[in-house]
């Protein structure tokens, strides 16, 4: 199980560091080409949309338990 | 249950951080690429850090003169809420200084470990650790009125440490961390305009993101008194 875990992180940052070489500071332009930041952009709003729900339901909670005190 | 205006704000401005953060037009820098863009994250985390610790010294002078174990228990929330966005801050800066930082070619920056001896970066960890201290101290104290009293003015002193060792220290000291000759993210001069329309919007939201949990915090430990 551990040598699993780190022999996927390992090829992960070995994908990182490769991702990097080959790309020579390439900006925006390319990125947006194929059109791909928008995913992350949707997985991204979609954590942060999942955070606050459960926050605004966590503040839900302590009201009720505010009132019933 | 309807939602205050800064909560909905703080919602707001977070989702503006994230969304316009990554599509909004940045300027193109070599060696820093598209991570420039985590001037909305990373710097922000600081920046709330810094205004929490502030909201938490302010309760713990409030206490002093007062006595209201209210105030030390916001205190407390307070200082809590900005050491976990100093953490933050620092664990983003690693991954951020290890993709722009490291340099094979010059050994002084070759490996993590030789870029984390960063002057900015040993002083946060002692700030950090500082305000560790602080929680630490007062888990030590049984006595409640003792007890905050002993913390307040010990959060005053963290507070102070704070400008020797994340202000003043690294700044006259060489290093790879901007912000040498100044405040290169508060500089109308420096920072880009189209990135301006974005951090500012951002720290506002990150810090009442922080300020919401914080008083979650607060008021479950309101609760958790009146019923114990």
């Amino acid at each position: 199980m551990k040598n699993k875990l780190s022999a996927l992180l390992l090829s992960f940052f070995g994908f990182l560091s490769t991702a990097k070489s080959q790309s020579s500071e390439t900006m925006a332009s390319t990125m947006r080409s194929n059109g791909k930041i928008y995913v992350v952009v949707a997985v991204l709003t979609t954590i942060v949309a999942g955070l606050f729900f459960y926050l605004i339901r966590i503040d839900k909670k302590v009201s009720k338990l505010e009132k019933d005190l | 249950m309807r939602l205050s205006w800064w909560k909905l704000t703080a919602m707001i401005l977070v989702g503006y951080a994230v969304i316009g953060g990554l599509l909004l037009p940045v300027p193109e820098l070599t060696q820093l690429g598209e991570t420039i863009r985590n001037l909305y994250y990373h710097v922000c985390m600081w920046f709330s850090m810094m205004i929490l610790y502030t909201l938490s010294i302010i309760h713990s002078i409030k206490y002093l003169n007062k006595g209201n174990l209210l105030h030390d228990n916001k205190a407390k929330s307070y200082a809590g809420m900005g050491t976990f966005m100093g953490i933050l801050g620092y664990a983003t800066g690693a991954i951020w200084a290890s993709f722009t930082w490291a340099d094979p070619n010059n050994p002084a920056y070759a490996s993590f470990g030789s870029i984390m001896r960063e002057p900015k970066l040993i002083g946060a960890a002692i700030a950090l650790l500082i305000y560790g201290a602080y929680f630490i101290l007062r888990n030590s104290i049984l006595d409640e009125d003792q007890r905050a009293r002993v913390s307040s003015v010990y959060n005053v002193f963290a507070y102070a440490m704070l400008f020797p060792s994340i202000w003043i220290i690294p700044r006259l000291l060489p290093s790879l961390h901007p912000g040498q000759e100044g405040n290169p993210a508060l500089n109308f001069n420096d920072i880009d305009a189209r990135m301006r329309m974005v951090f500012y919007p951002a720290v506002l939201g990150w810090t009442l993101l922080g300020v919401w949990i914080a008083q979650l915090h607060i008021r479950l430990n309101i609760i958790n008194e009146k019923k114990g």
